[in-house]
């Protein structure tokens, strides 16, 4: 049984189909990329899978259950988990703060009105974990508005790690991050294969032929190839629409 | 990278820490206002003194959830109403305990929260800000028009309420420490909310929402929950409004009321609980002071106002880190 699974699911802003008829499978374990041209509906699509916006019609289902119409935080406590092509973390926090809060999402009660979170050993121990995964344990006290782009985006990785997902949507990652910080970027998410299943929106094409068990080609709204990595690089209707536009570039 | 992130850990537990500071200074103050009352010999001072400590209350509450939860209540008068109204109806009824008065103003301000914030909350920014004060008003105009409480003329109360059946409360001293301990006790208690797993779920969903849905929490139950939390402690200023004015009437709960707290907890700079009670205690000494000398105060009050916003957003405490800073 697939783990991540859509059928037919269409998304329109007024005339503009963002999301045409898409359907995918995502096996457990497997890193499935996406990738498209700008303004193929790639976040878009995200925004559906993960809860942030309705899909007009189609069906989205997790290890077989529909949640379709379920509110996104209700979908992460499920272990649907979502990186953001922007970054969103909670400025005025620590960056331990961040992920602390992430693990808090799915540790124990949050109505707890009287002892002090910071001094929570549970919850700050399964942080630091996942920050030293993330390579940002020497950061931990640090304001979160103070970090570099590039500890932003492995912040961002970090947060959606501690929710102790089962899928994870990755956003552009490697948005605006370059040279060997995105080698690491690369190396660290090659470590996580097979603990997670991976949708993995991405531009970095070397990133994405590096990593994707399988790849999926989105323009304008609809998929035109879908497969492994090589096949889909040598599909004819993929280099017009896509890789040649890229090329002559 | 390691001096900035020993820096990072070192430096917000003693902001933190400075907050109570700023808080024990102020409660320290409060203590020796009366002995200066007596010194003095002017015992209006004392109930001038109580009122402050009542709205000093009112205004960190507000905080609570307009510093922390980022919710702007433009209705938050109608708990001082509330509990007002609290001590007027039970002791007409010869229930003079002050205990069972905070109790039951906190009970009904508990239900109208819940109530009115759920419909609130499902909106944001403006439309939060007037739906609170369309509920406010509503508060205000049923206890207008509840003549057997004197509707708009207001009810004068026969006595103070008492204290496990004594009539400690009756002396203006004992009354003011009574209060002065109210106050240090429920900073004692928002102090620990803020810092709570509570607290930081609520101060996340005011950093960023987006960030919290995507991590699992739902904003709304913790949102209502500290709407309903606040307007409970909101309406133990106005069991000790009602008492200290011995009178209650609906002006408790006008909107302008409302938009007096606001300025307190903008003035003494959101999101410190401390701020919010140097607020109230600036906001009313200005009052007091102005008053005296001129009946134009609230011009000059304005502009107060307009500069203390242009030149130090985070209100006093934003100043008072200010001072310190360049002393150093």
């Amino acid at each position: 049984m697939s783990r991540l699974q859509v059928t037919n699911l269409c998304k329109s802003f007024g005339a503009l189909k963002v999301t045409d008829d898409v359907s995918l499978d995502v096996a457990p374990g497997e890193l499935h990329a996406i990738i498209g041209p700008n303004g193929a509906g790639k976040t878009t699509l995200v925004a559906q899978l993960s809860g942030e916006m309705r899909p007009d019609s189609g069906r989205i289902t997790l290890d077989g259950r529909d949640i379709t119409r379920m509110p996104m935080p209700q979908r992460v406590r499920m272990g649907l988990a979502r990186s953001f092509q922007i970054t969103q973390i909670l400025p005025a926090f620590t960056v331990l703060e961040n992920v602390a809060l992430a693990v808090q999402a799915r540790r124990g009660s949050s109505f707890r009105f009287f002892a002090p979170a910071a001094e929570d050993t549970g919850l700050n121990g399964a942080a630091m974990a996942t920050l030293r995964e993330a390579g940002l344990d020497d950061r931990a006290g640090v304001r979160a508005s103070a970090l570099s782009h590039g500890e932003h985006r492995r912040l961002e990785l970090a947060i959606a790690l501690a929710t102790e997902p089962q899928v994870l949507l990755l956003d552009e990652p490697l948005a605006g991050v370059g040279g060997e910080e995105a080698d690491a970027f690369v190396a660290r998410l090659a470590a996580m294969k097979g603990r997670f299943t991976m949708l993995l929106i991405e531009h970095d094409m070397d990133a994405v032929f590096a990593l994707a068990d399988r790849v999926s080609v989105l323009v304008y709204g609809q998929i035109v190839a879908s497969g492994p990595p090589d096949e889909v690089r040598s599909d004819p209707a993929v280099r017009t629409a896509y890789l040649g536009e890229e090329e002559s570039a | 990278m390691t001096d900035a992130a020993l820096t990072g850990t070192a430096g917000r537990p003693s902001a933190m820490s400075a907050r109570v500071q700023v808080a024990l200074v102020l409660f320290a103050l409060f203590a020796l206002f009366p002995p200066v009352v007596i010194a003095l010999d002017d015992p209006f001072l004392i109930l001038i003194g109580t009122r402050i400590l009542a709205y000093a209350i009112a205004a960190m509450a507000l905080d609570l959830i307009l510093g922390f939860g980022a919710m702007v209540s433009f209705g938050h008068a109608a708990y001082l109403g509330f509990g007002a109204y609290a001590v007027a109806v039970l002791s007409s009824f010869g229930i003079h305990d002050i205990a069972l008065q905070i109790l039951a103003a906190m009970a009904v301000s508990a239900l109208f929260a819940l109530v009115t914030g759920a419909i609130s909350l499902r909106t944001r920014g403006v439309y939060f800000i007037m739906i609170t004060l369309a509920f406010g008003q509503m508060a205000f105009f049923f206890f207008t028009s509840l003549s057997a409480y004197g509707g708009d003329d207001g009810y004068a109360l026969s006595q103070r309420s008492t204290l496990f059946g004594m009539d400690l409360l009756r002396s203006n001293t004992v009354f003011y420490y009574a209060t002065l301990g109210l106050l240090m006790g429920l900073f004692a208690l928002c102090h620990l909310i803020v810092r709570s797993r509570f607290g930081r779920v609520l101060t996340g969903l005011r950093e960023n929402r987006t960030r919290m849905q995507a991590i699992g929490f739902p904003p709304f139950r913790y949102q209502l929950t500290a709407f309903v939390i606040s307007g409970c402690l909101t309406s133990v200023a106005g069991v000790v409004l009602a008492n200290q004015a011995q009178f209650v009437s609906p002006a408790f709960m006008s909107w302008h009321r409302s938009g007096e707290l606001i300025v307190m907890v903008v003035l003494g700079g959101i999101g410190t609980l401390s701020g919010a009670i140097g607020g109230a205690v600036a906001a009313l000494l200005l009052e007091e002071f102005l008053g005296a000398v001129t009946e134009h105060w609230r011009l000059y009050f304005g502009i107060f106002l307009v500069l203390m916003v242009l030149f130090s957003p985070r209100g006093i405490t934003g100043l008072v880190q200010q001072i310190k800073g360049s002393r150093r």
